[in-house]
């Protein structure tokens, strides 16, 4: 789960680590208050979930809490695209308004699992600012790496490692020992997946802050953090998708026309693979899961077909536990309930197989059915082509 | 034989008076597996469905005699049951629940590595993990520890290893109707953190004298696959067919399983199958081909 940047501000405040002193707001006039609040110099930096945004227009300096006012007053509503956000870009509903600070120098510093040594592991670099892959790429030898025992916990010497790599001296090493330490901290008792602070500010009076902050969490850890899932944000996730998680599929939308039902997610992808190895461009990722009733069936199928692109459907089903007829019989009332609008090819393997193939062939439905991957999806390409464009 | 599970095998399942604990326990049961009883703490002393019940995993192995542990206990419960497997020697843990957090497989893994230095140093074999979130093992012909469909499978000489679960079972469909049989088929789970990898898998069939091909599945996220390849190139005589998932997918996006996703760049399929192929190993580029491939390599 992601949140916005003044969430995960808040968050990090709870375990001591500093930030600029900052208040969100949703209206031009709040932004006002706030400016004089903050001493009237201040940062006004959208809230959405993607990064890039200062290069979008996304953040901006005021001079005054008038400035604060009229750049807000810009900013809500505007659509911000960023290389993060895609062509469509992400609608601006809260922006941050922050103390403006005195910047000497501009640090990374990021802390991810590393699934090869399966520890947690923090990256320091003194190029700040730029996306780590990017000096990843170029430099490699510019990100210090330093692998954490989640179970211990980070150690001191661990923490002044990190300091010494980011080149803090003086009272700043120190600030930035107790940076790291607390960091680490918060990261492991949220669950987080991802804390990202970049830039890490080093200001000229010499404290250490983090700028920017970007923090992602373990989803299966949700259950023990009430307070985190209360500040997830659907206008931040797509619609198709929050509907398709109500009932317990997993769906990803993507921009081809053949939309895809597949139980497993590994069966799943490599169904869009056939498919564009086929010469057609998958539409969705959807695992309707092990036990697909005829319920679950019913239910993707309204999804694929809400996406308007959609001018083929292959459904691909390999039943193990999950008994092929039971599927079929969930395909055909499906079908009864909502109509075909497009061609639908249907491949079925595994557990009563021919009791399936059965149901689908007695129901007169128009249904195509394929035998192994390779022919479902050159039918299904085949007749995504030749439906009319819409 | 099979490599790490035969009929010899004493399987308890942890959770077995749930809904999913109790389904598997029957058709594995069914599949001719070697089924002990079951552990519900609190239930210890009553029968469940024809199924011996325990409190603990500790009474399970010293009054049934168990070596292997089948768990279906719920995401916020599971590491633990791991762990208490670990504790009581269990030498086999397949664990299929899926949803567990990071952290606490963190905290397992650390456990067990302890408890198994621990085994050790008393003459006792280590636990092995298989898993979490993965369909199991099976040994067709011996044992079905898993929730695979057993009907599909038939014994012979391919060994499969696999990150995905109907993934492998589309892979074990094609090798039966093509008439050659399995070895082991393996899931080692969708998870960023598994108990077995594919090296451990890789190695297991390079010795074990029943296999004489093996198919490995892997998916985008992670470098397991990279890793495997290294390994295969040192140290894998036998011939290797390939496949990885997840080539048209999106960056940056969790395409179901907890470790599919490739992030920061890394982890791509493009990526995966350069490796394999570097290391000599056979990868097709659609899993229908799977079947066909073996046939080709295992033949000359």
């Amino acid at each position: 789960m992601k949140v916005h940047e003044y969430q995960a501000k808040e968050i990090l405040r709870r375990y001591g680590v500093p930030t600029p002193r900052g208040i969100v707001v949703d209206n031009p006039e709040d932004a006002r208050q706030a400016a004089k609040e903050l001493g009237g110099r201040v940062v006004v930096k959208a809230q959405i979930h993607a990064g890039g945004r200062g290069k979008g227009g996304g953040v901006k300096l005021a001079n005054n809490a008038d400035e604060a006012h009229d750049i807000t007053k810009k900013m809500l509503g505007m659509t911000l695209v960023t290389h993060q956000t895609g062509p469509e870009g992400r609608v601006v509903r809260k922006v941050l308004i922050e103390q403006a600070l005195n910047i000497a120098r501009e640090l990374y510093l990021g802390i991810t699992l590393d699934r090869r040594i399966g520890m947690p592991t923090v990256m320091a670099s003194q190029q700040g600012g730029m996306e780590i892959e990017e000096v990843a790429a170029r430099d490699p030898k510019a990100i210090h790496r330093e692998p954490i025992d989640a179970v211990l916990g980070i150690q001191p010497f661990q923490a002044k490692n990190i300091a010494l790599a980011l080149g803090l001296s003086g009272d700043s090493y120190k600030k930035g020992v107790d940076f790291a330490q607390k960091l680490m901290r918060a990261y492991i008792d949220t669950d987080a997946s991802l804390a990202e602070i970049n830039p890490l500010l080093v200001t000229k009076e010499g404290d250490v802050l983090a700028l920017d902050c970007k923090m992602n969490f373990d989803d299966n850890a949700l259950f023990r953090h009430k307070d985190i899932v209360e500040m997830r944000d659907l206008h931040e996730e797509d619609p198709l998708e929050v509907e398709a998680s109500k009932y317990s599929l997993n769906y990803i939308k993507l921009d081809g026309n053949v939309g895809c039902m597949v139980n497993g997610a590994g069966l799943a992808m490599a169904t869009m693979d056939t498919i564009k190895l086929a010469g057609g461009e998958p539409a969705n990722f959807l695992d309707v899961g092990g036990g697909a009733s005829s319920e679950q069936v019913a239910n993707a199928f309204r999804i694929i077909l809400s996406d308007k692109n959609v001018k083929a459907i292959l459904i691909n089903i390999f039943g193990g536990i999950a008994r092929v007829d039971r599927i079929a019989e969930g395909v055909v009332a499906a079908s009864r309930e909502i109509g075909l609008p497009v061609p639908v090819v249907v491949r079925l393997e595994g557990t009563n197989v021919e009791l399936g193939k059965e149901i689908l062939a007695k129901s007169g439905l128009p249904l195509i059915t394929a035998d192994g991957m390779w022919d479902a999806a050159q039918k299904v390409v085949a007749a995504a082509k030749q439906a009319r464009p819409s | 034989m099979g490599i790490w599970a035969d009929k010899n095998t004493k399987v308890i399942v942890q959770g077995i008076t749930g809904r999913e604990g109790t389904f598997h326990a029957i058709q594995c049961r069914d599949y001719g597996t070697n089924v002990v009883g079951g552990v519900t703490p609190g239930k210890g002393g009553t029968t469940h469905e024809g199924f011996a019940v325990f409190n603990t995993v500790r009474d399970a192995r010293d009054q049934a005699g168990a070596n292997c542990s089948l768990i279906f206990v719920p995401p916020p419960f599971a590491a633990d049951a791991v762990m208490e497997a670990a504790d009581a020697g269990i030498e086999l843990i397949v664990c299929i629940t899926e949803g567990i957090a990071v952290n606490d497989m963190i905290r397992a893994h650390d456990f067990l590595e302890k408890a198994n230095v621990r085994h050790v140093s008393e003459g006792k074999k280590p636990s092995r993990l298989i898993g979490p979130n993965c369909p199991g093992i099976i040994t067709p012909g011996q044992a079905k520890i898993g929730i695979m469909p057993g009907h599909i499978h038939r014994p012979g000489p391919i060994g499969i290893v696999s990150r995905s679960g109907t993934l492998t079972y589309e892979a074990v469909g094609q090798l039966t109707n093509r008439g050659i049989g399995q070895s082991t088929a393996v899931g080692i789970g969708g998870d960023p953190l598994p108990g077995t990898n594919f090296i451990d898998c890789l190695g297991a069939f390079q010795l074990d004298p029943q296999t004489e091909a093996i198919i490995m599945i892997g998916e985008i996220g992670g470098s397991a696959e990279e890793e495997a390849a290294a390994f295969v190139k040192k140290n894998v005589t036998k011939p290797v067919v390939a496949f990885i998932a997840g080539q048209t997918a999106p960056p940056g996006r969790r395409m179901g399983h907890a470790g599919a996703i490739i992030s920061g760049g890394k982890g791509t399929a493009a990526e995966k199958v350069a490796a394999l192929q570097a290391a000599g190993i056979h990868v097709v580029k659609a899993p229908s081909d799977l079947g066909a491939k073996i046939q080709e390599v295992w033949k000359h």
